[in-house]
């Protein structure tokens, strides 16, 4: 029960994208079109579940243990950056049909701010193992979800006709403030 | 190519304004906002990380082979960021605690690395040190002019240096929803409306 809850409040609640502000370039980078934001969610899901697992025994057991906690920044994003460079080099490799799938976003997401900021808050929340695991996760499902339905109305939005001025990012910020507005009715719910 | 240092210095003012006209680094300018103090205090952290990162890639930008050169600028990187973290937590405590995990964060801050990539590995130390104080300064004024807009509607004060200034009398009620969330995005997206209707004249 414990674990269903913290998965609504990350996913709903918390929403990484609308309510933490974490993922923001991707989310509006990617999110033109219905087939790179699925890419993109994949991704993301797929490399925060690990990120969040590797950084969290990276600080548990080699950074707590040696007081060291002044390196977690650097030492988070060179775990992250490698662990990206190999789930690409392992995908390449045995999984093809996937990496062709997922290929040009893996690169992009060592600089993704959810991926990082994810497993940050998960060491400030101070999870034990198994939360960080749900949390990760959720954080990531919560990350696709917006994702994916921001990608759906963009898709709409450009069948319209636009005011010049507004064209673009400008439309696609006040639009993602409207679905920020709708998941900010969550609030209160657990 | 041959571009003098206050060109380079000011398009970072204007004309490649970083969350306006690039688009990048929208996380923290979306998050820290909600308060005029804030955004300057993140600014400025970006600024000093941006030209210490610009000063060392460019001094190294012909050691670093290019297979590995991302990974050597995410170090450098994030060695300044620590740098940064450690100077606002032992002189401004309070701010470090206001602005948070986004501290740490700089370090996947798009701009940074959009710099240190797009410039400072192509060119010499000093133009190198001119962008990236333009873009930083850029960056500072653009969270400080977001923060004024959404803290005067949506509280009616403008923070600095720890005092509130009061701007509205008693009848004014504060406009709360532009200081959470959904406000964030729409205030950018009016403010980047506004912005492309005075350059497109």
């Amino acid at each position: 029960m414990e674990y269903i809850l913290l998965a609504i409040s990350c996913i709903l609640i918390n929403n990484i994208l609308l309510a933490q502000f974490l993922g923001n370039c991707p989310f509006l980078g990617t999110s033109k079109k219905m087939e790179t934001a699925v890419g993109m969610a994949m991704a993301v899901i797929f490399v925060l579940v690990l990120a969040g697992v590797f950084t969290w025994c990276v600080d548990t057991y080699l950074l707590k243990r040696f007081d060291l906690e002044f390196l977690r920044t650097l030492s988070f994003i060179l775990v992250i950056a490698s662990l990206v460079q190999f789930v690409e080099m392992f995908l390449k490799k045995s999984i093809p049909a996937l990496y062709s799938g997922l290929g040009i976003f893996l690169p992009l997401i060592t600089t993704n701010c959810a991926v990082m900021g994810a497993c940050l808050i998960n060491i400030k929340e101070e999870y034990d193992f198994m939360h960080t695991l749900v949390a990760s996760f959720s954080y990531a499902a919560g990350f696709g979800l917006a994702l994916i339905l921001f990608a759906g109305i963009r898709e709409r939005i450009n069948l319209g006709r636009v005011p010049k001025p507004l064209a673009d990012t400008s439309i696609g910020l006040v639009t993602a403030g409207m679905i920020a507005l709708s998941f900010f009715a969550f609030k209160g719910m657990v | 190519m041959a571009k003098s240092i206050t060109q380079e210095f000011t398009k970072g003012l204007w004309a490649e304004v970083p969350p306006f006209r690039l688009v990048l680094g929208l996380c923290p300018t979306l998050a820290v906002t909600t308060k005029v103090e804030n955004g300057i205090g993140m600014g400025l952290a970006t600024t000093f990380v941006l030209v210490g990162s610009n000063i060392l890639v460019s001094m190294l930008r012909n050691v670093i082979p290019s297979k590995v050169r991302i990974a050597c600028f995410i170090t450098i990187i994030a060695t300044f960021v620590t740098i940064v973290q450690l100077l606002m937590q032992a002189y401004t405590y309070s701010l470090y605690l206001q602005l948070g995990i986004f501290i740490p964060l700089i370090v996947v801050n798009c701009i940074v690395l959009g710099r240190a990539e797009a410039f400072a590995s192509k060119n010499s130390v000093i133009l190198s040190i001119a962008d990236a104080l333009g873009i930083g300064i850029g960056y500072t004024l653009s969270l400080a002019a977001i923060a004024m807009v959404r803290e005067a509607l949506g509280a009616g004060t403008i923070t600095l240096f720890g005092k509130s200034f009061v701007l509205f009398g008693h009848a004014f009620m504060p406009f709360t929803f532009m200081v959470q969330a959904p406000g964030a995005f729409i205030c950018l997206g009016l403010m980047l409306c506004i912005m492309n209707m005075l350059g497109s004249k």
